[in-house]
């Protein structure tokens, strides 16, 4: 059963249509990327999907449950593209309230694991008021984290966060995909997504232009060869450029580079989204 | 239901922390300072009171002043309630507060009943307090208490968080500015049926007296307060019953024994419609 099932999901905000029919799956274990340009309808799909938002046709569910429903919404931890949380609140008592609420028995062991997992081990204590934004990300991070969820809808995680800031998020979400939990992580930043990602989806006017795992979405982009008669640039792939070597070589050209380029996710995104 | 009493909880530690209950604090300070002075010095002069014959001018004076403490209780107990509870909703959504809050598994419902609740723990016992200490003010400055002294302040207290319950509806479907106008709107309509009933009263008017009945019932926090003062002179007989003149908006009305329920079913009401309305709007 996949964490997320997503069937002929549209959204429609009076005249706007956010998504017009949209299918996904995200496998359980699995680090789902979502891309999109803005008003994509990537937020729209993440906010179905946790239940803030109703689909206008179609379904979503998780973990079996359809989407919005208690059981499926106790199967999930979600970071909001914004949010807050009450700057009076510190840390530990903003994931206590996330606890009661997620009805997580793992007290104050959880959160000092949540806190030391995004690097906040040393601001139990601190009021969100006295956070960086960088922190408060962070925060926001381990409250989604709370009652160990099966599926996490991460809504720009790394928006606010500094490079190293980004780079701790990535070995988050590998830690996550060692655990077994399902992300679905819609981001803007692609670099991060072409990392971490096992699968992506493109949106574009609500709906997928393009899917699968990043190096399928790549595409062979010719072969350079560096040769002692200076660069030959062929069409093809890895195959290609087997048999273009050798016969090079039988010509008696001495070959000193060969490289296969490939799109990347960059270029893929920018093709699929018209741009 | 146990996410009831946390978000309650949350809500009640989220209102002691709000600058607007500090100002509140601070005026209600000032208030009852000058309501100190203002009752001494009244009671002081009392033989420079002349009331109609066969008035007793204690009570006149007594019953008038609390009546007018009663009011400034409702009022700050309303801006009070109305702080704490006009953005719980579209409000807190558009801060990015409550969608951490309503993906967890717990129903609107809850989250809907816990703020009211939230803002009712700290408007009950703030109103009661200051009626309290009006009722003490009055009797150690004026040696006068009121016929029934715990029924009126608990119907004020009441009339509170039914404009809270008001502000949490508005607070779906209108941004925190808009509502806490509109609230502040409806309790004034609240306050003019209550103008409207003196007017109509004074002109021997059936008519203006019948719309007076209808507005403070239909927002009955006007109702609730017009039943106070006339609990504080309920017992009080003859020509004194007569003249007393109460609040400032409206004086002392018997709501009858189908006010309470009206007010309970009204309560309710206004849970059931913002739930519903909440339940169904996107975030």
């Amino acid at each position: 059963m996949p964490a997320l099932a997503v069937r002929g999901l549209e959204k429609r905000y009076g005249r706007t249509e956010a998504l017009r029919g949209v299918d996904l799956d995200v496998g359980e274990g699995e680090l789902f990327g979502l891309l999109g340009p803005n008003g994509a309808g990537k937020s729209t799909l993440v906010k179905i999907a946790c239940g803030l938002v109703r689909p206008t046709r179609g379904a979503a569910e998780v973990a079996g449950a359809p989407a919005g429903s208690l059981r499926a919404r106790a199967s999930l931890g979600y970071l909001a593209e914004l949010f807050r949380f009450p700057g009076w609140a510190s840390a530990d008592e903003v994931l206590t309230l996330h606890q009661r609420l997620a009805r997580s028995g793992g007290g104050p062991a959880e959160r000092a694991e949540l806190l030391d997992l995004v690097g906040l081990a040393h601001a139990r204590d601190t009021r969100v008021e006295q956070m960086s934004k960088g922190m408060q990300q962070r925060l926001g991070i381990a409250q989604a984290l709370v009652g160990a969820p099966p599926l996490l809808l991460l809504d720009e995680p790394t928006s606010a966060l500094d490079p190293a800031g980004r780079r701790d998020v990535r070995t988050l979400l590998e830690e996550l995909r060692r655990r077994g939990v399902s992300v679905l992580l819609n981001s803007h930043l692609l670099s991060e997504v072409e990392l971490v990602c096992d699968r992506v989806a493109i949106l574009r006017d609500g709906v997928v232009v393009a899917g699968g795992r990043p190096e399928e979405l790549a595409r062979p982009r010719g072969i350079e060869i560096e040769t002692d008669d200076g660069p030959v640039r062929l069409e093809g792939g890895r195959e290609e450029a087997a048999r273009a070597v050798a016969d090079l070589v039988r010509a008696g050209r001495k070959v000193y580079r060969v490289e296969v380029r490939r799109s990347t996710l960059e270029e893929v995104y920018l093709e699929a989204v018209g741009e | 239901m146990r996410a009831v009493p946390v978000i309650a909880a949350y809500a009640l530690r989220e209102a002691l922390r709000r600058r607007v209950f500090a100002v509140v604090l601070v005026l209600t300070l000032v208030f009852l300072l000058l309501y100190w002075l203002a009752t001494q010095y009244l009671f002081d002069h009392l033989e420079e009171v002349i009331p109609p014959d066969r008035v007793d001018a204690r009570t006149l004076v007594g019953s008038t002043v609390l009546g007018l403490a009663m009011f400034a209780t409702l009022f700050l107990g309303v801006v009070l309630a109305i702080f704490l509870t006009l953005g719980v909703v579209r409000g807190d959504a558009e801060r990015g507060l409550l969608q951490p809050l309503v993906v967890r598994p717990i129903t609107r419902g809850m989250l809907v009943t816990a703020r009211l609740l939230g803002a009712a723990s700290v408007c009950i016992p703030y109103v009661l307090v200051v009626y309290a200490a009006s009722v003490l003010i009055t009797r150690t400055n004026g040696d006068w208490t009121p016929d029934r002294t715990v029924v009126p302040g608990l119907e004020l207290a009441f009339g509170v968080v039914i404009v809270a319950a008001i502000a949490i509806v508005g607070s779906v479907f209108l941004t925190t500015t808009a509502n806490g106008i509109a609230v502040f709107m409806v309790f004034g309509a609240g306050l003019v049926a209550g103008l409207l009933g003196q007017i109509g009263d004074a002109l021997n008017s059936d008519r203006l007296e019948r719309i007076a009945t209808i507005s403070a019932w239909a927002a009955p926090f006007e109702a609730l307060y017009q039943d106070a003062l006339h609990n504080i002179t309920a017992d009080t007989t003859g020509l004194t019953r007569f003249v007393v003149q109460l609040g400032p908006f409206g004086g002392g009305h018997e709501g009858g024994p189908w006010l309470g329920l009206w007010a309970v079913g009204f309560l309710v009401l206004c849970t059931v419609f913002a739930t519903a309305a909440f339940t169904r709007s996107d975030l």
